[in-house]
């Protein structure tokens, strides 16, 4: 629980303010800080006590008894585009990061594949990224991701191998297999970081936005080894070496049973305007309610053909039925960070920023001086988007005939 | 049939900040709400019921909290829930994923022994990690689905419609089992009614503490989690960016080309 050394406490109620919960006041009374039942012991208070008023006593375990785990593990999560099998970009950023805490560990990074028989000509890319090891595991029941048949063979592999960390891309698939895994080995995991580093202790930090991306919060796994991660797609960058690594590929072997996947997946529907995945996108156009009606929507296609980008959108225009929820951009829909990302009549409420404002470039425009999306964008224009998107248009068209 | 729904009680992620200069939180009246997913989650128990009358299904709410999180179970009372329970003591503060599933695991086995099917919202907004569900259908030897908007009871299974990158997946699980919810039955979105309200109040809500669990101390709560949160702070702040009158639609034009030309857009 919380301690208050009341001897040092000066009742200046920083820790009052601090506390997302409310769960410290200053008593009135004594003028010292005292502890409410709803304290989550999240710790926020005892970073801004300027007198060492607040402690957490948390136990540590030697640090020798972790040393015997080695190396980096990265799920390396396939997707089907087009009819092909190929890794998704997200795997080849977490190579990128794995190469830069390599720095301060030194380990082998490795890539754990997993999938249906003869996929092993895909794995040669991963070599050109800083994997040393890929360990491929092959099987008729891998051919679909379950989290059943995933985490069986993954959770094997972990026990065999002892590596000091596992990372998995954030995606929809990563963020339901990871606890699964997290919870067979008895391990502590952190969701969806946008920061890993090493600290002096060789621990692995990791960072990560919570309360809608308004506070950011730096976890450690003291404990259990091997520490286990979601990324965020798009946070990191992918390093091509000059130099593949020296190829090293392991067979795993694993017997797994038709019964022991408990789930079953008897239909799937993809939408077929939308082949392309919005958090893959390096721009993204992105339309809200000020586009007015359905068939306006048309401009929007036209201004991402011409910048190479991809049309994503607001949660209301989903509801209006306007556009199809696996574009939609937000809290109910998806996080998204391109390179690019042009808001187009969107107001930007909070659950709309917090799917798209780790984007690099925000560029808004809005008739509302008021709107909310202009606090995040890098550039804005308060006017009417069916004025200003046709004279870009003619911009562009009269830039790339003059380039010719 | 028993549907158990997880919900938890939040603070209103849009009020809750860092003030960059002195690295303190900025707290505005923060107001606890039952986080929207797991209303979604809530609803689509309601509907299951409605739509399966000759089940006899029975909503039991489950949450771990402070004793405030009764009033977001009082909520689902008057949404349609039927019973509640609140796993709340000193000793759980502090849990993380690991550990709240642990003793959310722990709960239902003392408190509700068998049940069919598992709801959960698919993520809380304070936390964001949407980890708990799985962790928990681990912890108890049973399939998840995540992401499911659609519900439908066939027998001894359901079918779950499931989100997915391009689409969605019908996904077939036997029972019992967990759901989480990204998307509630639009049909059912609605306020308590005054007599629901009244209802409420009639509704159990029992709340437990760790003693009855029986669960040693090593395993809740600080003692009994596997993260540790060693430092919050403020998000780096952005430059704020350019903003300009678009009135002139032709200068407007040139100023975002040439503002996408010097980042090599265009």
């Amino acid at each position: 629980m919380l301690q208050i050394n009341v001897e040092n406490c000066t009742g200046c109620k920083i820790c009052e303010q601090a506390c997302p919960y409310g769960a410290i006041i200053i008593d009135p009374e004594t003028k010292k800080a005292k502890v409410l039942d709803n304290c989550t012991l999240c710790g926020s208070c005892i970073n801004v006590c300027r007198y060492k008023a607040l402690s957490i006593k948390r136990v540590m375990i030697p640090l020798e008894n972790l040393k015997n785990f080695k190396g980096i593990i990265i799920w390396g999560e396939l997707e089907n585009k087009n009819g092909q099998l190929q890794f998704k970009k997200v795997v080849y950023e977490l190579l990128g990061k794995a190469l830069e805490l390599n720095k301060e560990i030194n380990e082998p990074i490795s890539v754990v594949v997993l999938g249906p028989p003869r996929i092993s000509a895909l794995i040669d890319e991963l070599f050109y990224y800083g994997a040393d090891i890929v360990y491929l595991c092959e099987h008729e029941l891998l051919q679909e991701f379950s989290n059943d048949g995933y985490t069986t063979v993954l959770t094997t592999i972990i026990i065999d191998k002892k590596p000091s960390i596992v990372l998995y891309g954030a995606t929809i698939k990563g963020r339901e297999l990871a606890p699964r895994i997290a919870a067979r080995l008895n391990l502590g995991l952190t969701a969806d970081c946008t920061g890993l580093s090493i600290n002096k202790q060789k621990q692995l930090v990791q960072t990560r936005p919570a309360f809608g991306g308004n506070i950011m919060a730096s976890i450690l796994s003291p404990y259990t080894r091997p520490q286990m991660a979601t990324v965020r797609p798009n946070t990191f960058s992918k390093i091509k070496l000059k130099q593949p690594k020296k190829c090293q590929i392991e067979k795993i072997s694993v017997k797994l049973e038709k019964q022991s996947i408990r789930t079953k997946i008897i239909e799937e529907i993809s939408s077929k305007t939308e082949l392309i995945n919005i958090e893959d996108a390096d721009i993204l156009i992105s339309v809200g309610r000020g586009i007015g009606s359905k068939e306006n929507i048309k401009l929007i296609y036209e201004l991402a053909q011409e910048l190479k980008g991809i049309v994503s959108s607001s949660r209301a225009l989903v509801e209006l039925g306007w556009t199809k929820h696996p574009i939609q951009v937000g809290q109910s829909g998806k996080t998204v960070s391109p390179q690019l990302y042009i808001a187009l009549g969107i107001s930007g409420a909070i659950q709309h920023l917090v799917g798209m404002q780790t984007s690099d470039i925000i560029v808004a425009i809005n008739s509302d001086p008021e709107a909310p999306i202009f606090k995040v964008a890098d550039f804005g224009i308060i006017g009417d988007l069916f004025e200003i998107i046709p004279q870009f248009l003619k911009l562009c068209r009269k830039n790339k005939e003059s380039s010719l | 049939m028993k549907i158990i729904v997880t919900i938890k009680q939040v603070p209103e992620a849009n009020k809750v900040a860092v003030n960059p200069k002195t690295g303190t939180l900025i707290r505005e009246e923060v107001e606890s709400i039952l986080n929207p997913f797991c209303e979604y989650a809530l609803d689509m128990a309601v509907n299951l019921k409605i739509q399966n009358p000759d089940l006899k299904v029975e909503i039991i709410v489950i949450s771990m909290g402070p004793p405030q999180a009764k009033s977001a179970l009082l909520r689902c009372l008057e949404l349609g829930a039927d019973k509640a329970y609140l796993f709340s003591d000193r000793a759980f503060a502090g849990s993380d994923v690991w550990a709240t599933s642990l003793t959310l695991k722990e709960g239902i086995l003392k408190k509700i022994g068998n049940f069919d099917l598992i709801l959960a919202g698919k993520q809380a907004i304070d936390g964001d990690t949407a980890q708990v569900p799985a962790e928990l259908a681990e912890n108890l030897g049973i399939p998840h689905v995540y992401y499911g908007f659609d519900v439908e009871i066939v027998k001894k299974r359901i079918n779950v419609k499931k989100e997915t990158e391009k689409g969605y997946q019908v996904i077939e699980v036997r029972l019992p089992a967990l759901v989480t919810i990204s998307k509630g039955p639009s049909s059912i979105r609605r306020l308590p009614s005054m007599r629901d309200i009244i209802e409420a109040r009639k509704k159990p809500i029992e709340i437990i503490d760790a003693k009855s669990l029986n669960m040693s101390e090593k395993r809740i709560g600080l003692n009994g989690s596997f993260t540790q949160v060693v430092k919050i702070f403020s998000p780096p702040i952005k430059e704020a960016g350019e903003i300009i009158d678009g009135n002139d639609s032709v200068n407007a034009a040139e100023k975002l080309f040439m503002f996408l030309k010097e980042k090599k857009i265009v």
